[in-house]
């Protein structure tokens, strides 16, 4: 914007403002040769008349009221390149604030950067403040109250994909994961046939149902889980957390535990993401919604990393 | 003999509750939706972001448009004693119009989109717009220009400003470069883009909304108190007033935005010296009651008519107060916002629209009265109580949210609550803003019925009115 847009702006405004001020002044006051207070003049259609009675008094100051604040407020915060006499800008009051609020936030974080976040989880007031941010971060993907969504993981329970000791859930937090189940539906049918698929889908059911015979599908499946499968789920099917591979005994499906699902994971593979929150909150922030996190899963089961082999 | 087009004022008139009831149920579904997300059924051309432009073109171009069409043609004749200047680009007026709100309501909910608010139809369509508004403006002009009294009467100066700058609003803000058939880019770009749309989109409220229906208000409120206007004086200082600051105030609806600091505060205080001249329309209508207040207790037409400007001084006052930025970093993006915008419309637009159909529509019929007093009186009754419930939970809830979003913890700086935490406090109000519509819709039905019979009371073909003389002192040769 240059000099001669900001002047003539400032006429335009000028212009008006006085045109209106003009315009009351001029009208404020009966001249000579108007029509009297109570005169009708003219009649349209029939029946219709004016009088012309003075303007409200106290309308005439509200108006006058209104231009005097504007200019007032037009001097003391500027038009285009002149800036006002308070020198206010609105990136200027934002930084300062900005300041402030995170100079306040440094002093409320202070105390719990660097501590684990089974520690944080035992403060109740980190639990308060890792609840706001799981909220206003966390909430969309895995729910307000962190039961998750189908292909985003339930927080509440004890199963942990990537690992469930504080030091692992940090790291996912901070630096993200990125799952990927690869599609297997080529490989599969290749060796095992137009039913390949089915089979897996049977034997892998199966699985999470100990005690129930297995059928005839689930036993050729089985003999297909232990080639393929078996290297990033386990030969028991217990999966492996430092691959992000989901234990398949257990009864919780990420992306659903139906046949029509499973057949899809299966087939087609899955790709999950958790992006990473370090840019965005900081460690100590991600220590404190960790915390939080922490809180919601019953930890009854030991750490999955333990159990697998 | 000469005689006055009442054919193309009676068509916009029944279209002006066909459109009404259309549009406030389009406003009733998708406020059920945002309680009920299922009620969209799944189907792209019910959902919410389809709908909600449908309803917002439907209230504002079908029924207020076709309202104002109606009042503008009937009055441009009764107070310039002349017919208009041509039948057939009445009828043209009438048919193009009916046209683009057809349009409308196909390619909206398919999803053809300007994305720009109240600008969202495509450039077919505002191509059709402009050639109607065209004829309309030569219209009006023309009739005005042929008129028998030597003073143009106060309700046609609003009505030509109205038409001159919705004229200019529409074409400067829909300049774009066509990509296809239902497809085109604005040749603006980002916030130059977005001024440009707000400088139309407060505009549509400041003109289409506003000074069109203080038009409205100048002919139907002394007609119907039987007054002269309380004065002639304030008529003109308000009206120059109007029309030269309402022009300014489109920032305030991006105040906080990336739009430079300065024209942010120009939005503001033009939006501040509006209010008097805001206030100078109602007044001088209220005031024209001055005698006959009385008849406020028989009369329930002329209680739409005073309500309507009731609501007009209320909306005029808080829509200042909302644009000071101050008051704007709470209220912007809440429900106060939406609550703000039906204040205006259902209480000033569209109570003064059915007051002056109620009015004017026994008088094309040949009739002494509509079908039943009594029904507008019931109308009346719910199209306030339905208001003020959809108003008064819009303003709780849009506080509320107001507070809840900027709310820190005095301990320790964080949020106190998150966006969902906000939505859920706000779900109950949402109900209650659907009772409230649903009761202004079940109004509308009530004046659909009374329409209806009135109709049915009336000859087949009324007669035509025959030009009434100018007063022999203000004859024009």
């Amino acid at each position: 914007m240059t000099w001669a847009w900001t002047w003539y702006v400032v006429a335009l405004v000028a212009l008006n403002i006085a045109g209106c001020a003009w315009l009351l002044m001029s009208h404020s006051r009966r001249r000579a040769g108007d029509p009297k207070p109570d005169e009708t003049g003219h009649v349209w259609d029939g029946d219709l008349t004016e009088y012309n009675k003075p303007l409200p008094r106290w309308w005439i100051n509200l108006f006058y009221i209104t231009i005097v604040f504007s200019v007032g407020y037009l001097l003391w915060y500027g038009v285009g390149h002149l800036r006002g006499f308070g020198h206010w800008s609105s990136r200027t009051e934002w930084a300062q604030e900005k300041a402030t609020e995170d100079a306040r936030l440094e002093d409320t974080l202070r105390p719990y950067a660097g501590k684990p976040i089974d520690a944080l989880a035992k403060d109740p007031g980190a639990v308060a403040i890792g609840r706001t941010i799981f909220a206003n971060t966390c909430a969309a993907c895995h729910g307000s109250a962190g039961h998750g969504a189908t292909g985003f993981p339930d927080l509440t329970d004890d199963i942990w994909h990537w690992g469930g000791t504080p030091e692992r859930i940090l790291e996912t937090i901070l630096d993200g994961r990125t799952a990927v189940m690869p599609a297997w539906g080529e490989t599969l049918t290749a060796q095992g046939g137009a039913s390949a698929v089915d089979d897996v889908v049977a034997y892998v059911q199966s699985l999470s149902r100990p005690g129930q015979p297995a059928d005839a599908a689930a036993g050729r499946g089985q003999a297909l889980f232990s080639t393929v499968c078996a290297a990033c789920h386990g030969a028991q099917g217990k999966g492996n957390p430092m691959l992000g591979a989901p234990d398949l005994t257990d009864s919780y499906w990420l992306y659903g535990g139906g046949k029509a699902a499973l057949h899809r994971t299966i087939a087609e593979g899955r790709s999950g993401s958790m992006p990473a929150w370090r840019p965005a909150l900081g460690e100590t922030r991600a220590r404190l919604v960790g915390a939080y996190v922490w809180t919601l899963s019953p930890h009854r089961a030991p750490p999955a990393e333990a159990a697998a082999p | 003999m000469e005689s006055y087009n009442d054919r193309v004022v009676r068509q916009f008139a029944v279209m002006t509750v066909v459109w009404g009831v259309v549009g406030m149920l389009v406003g009733v579904l998708i406020a059920a939706q945002l309680y009920w997300p299922s009620l969209d059924f799944n189907l792209p051309w019910l959902s919410y972001g389809r709908l909600r432009p449908l309803h917002t073109n439907a209230v504002i171009f079908a029924f207020g448009g076709s309202a104002l069409f109606a009042t503008s043609l009937y009055t441009v004749q009764r107070t310039c004693h002349v017919r208009l200047l041509s039948d057939r680009l009445a009828s043209f007026v009438f048919w193009g119009w009916q046209l683009v709100i057809v349009a409308a309501a196909v390619t909206l909910p398919l999803g053809y989109t300007q994305g720009k608010e109240y600008a969202e139809l495509e450039w077919p369509i505002d191509v059709l717009i402009t050639i109607v508004w065209v004829a309309y403006a030569v219209l009006f002009f023309g009739t005005i220009a042929r008129r028998k009294v030597k003073h143009i009467y106060v309700a046609n100066w609003f009505y030509g400003a109205y038409i001159i700058a919705v004229a200019l609003l529409h074409v400067v803000n829909n300049i774009a470069i066509p990509a296809g058939a239902f497809k085109s880019y604005p040749v603006y770009s980002g916030t130059v883009d977005a001024m440009v749309q707000w400088w139309y989109g407060h505009n549509a409220v400041g003109f289409f909304l506003t000074t069109a229906f203080l038009g409205m208000m100048y002919y139907f409120v002394p007609k119907q108190a039987g007054r002269p206007i309380y004065s002639y004086r304030l008529s003109i200082v308000h009206f120059w007033a109007l029309i030269a600051v309402y022009m300014w105030a489109g920032p305030h609806h991006l105040q906080y935005t990336a739009l430079p600091d300065w024209a942010q505060s120009l939005g503001m205080v033009f939006s501040l010296i509006l209010l008097a001249p805001s206030w100078g329309g109602a007044i001088n209508g209220i005031l024209t009651l001055s005698g006959v207040w009385y008849k406020l207790r028989t009369d329930p037409i002329l209680k739409f008519l005073i309500v309507s400007l009731s609501f007009y001084m209320m909306s005029t006052f808080e829509g200042p107060m909302m644009s000071i930025k101050t008051v704007n970093s709470l209220s912007h993006y809440t429900d106060w916002t939406i609550g703000h915008v039906h204040s205006g419309a259902l209480g000033w637009v569209a109570m003064i629209s059915i007051g002056s159909i109620y009015a004017m529509l026994p008088r094309l019929l040949g009739l002494p009265r509509m079908y039943s007093v009594k029904l507008i009186d019931t109308h009346f009754w719910l199209h306030t109580i339905g208001l003020v419930v959809y108003i008064a939970s819009m303003w709780i809830a849009g506080v509320m949210q107001g507070l809840m979003w900027r709310a820190t913890d005095p301990d320790n700086g964080t949020l106190v609550y998150s966006f969902v935490e906000a939505l859920n406090a706000t779900k109950p109000y949402y109900l209650f803003r659907l009772g409230g519509g649903l009761i202004v819709l079940a109004g509308m039905l009530v004046m659909a019925w009374n329409v209806f019979r009135t109709f049915r009371e009336a000859v087949a073909a009324p007669a035509p009115q025959a030009v009434l003389p100018p007063d022999v002192s203000d004859a024009r040769a």
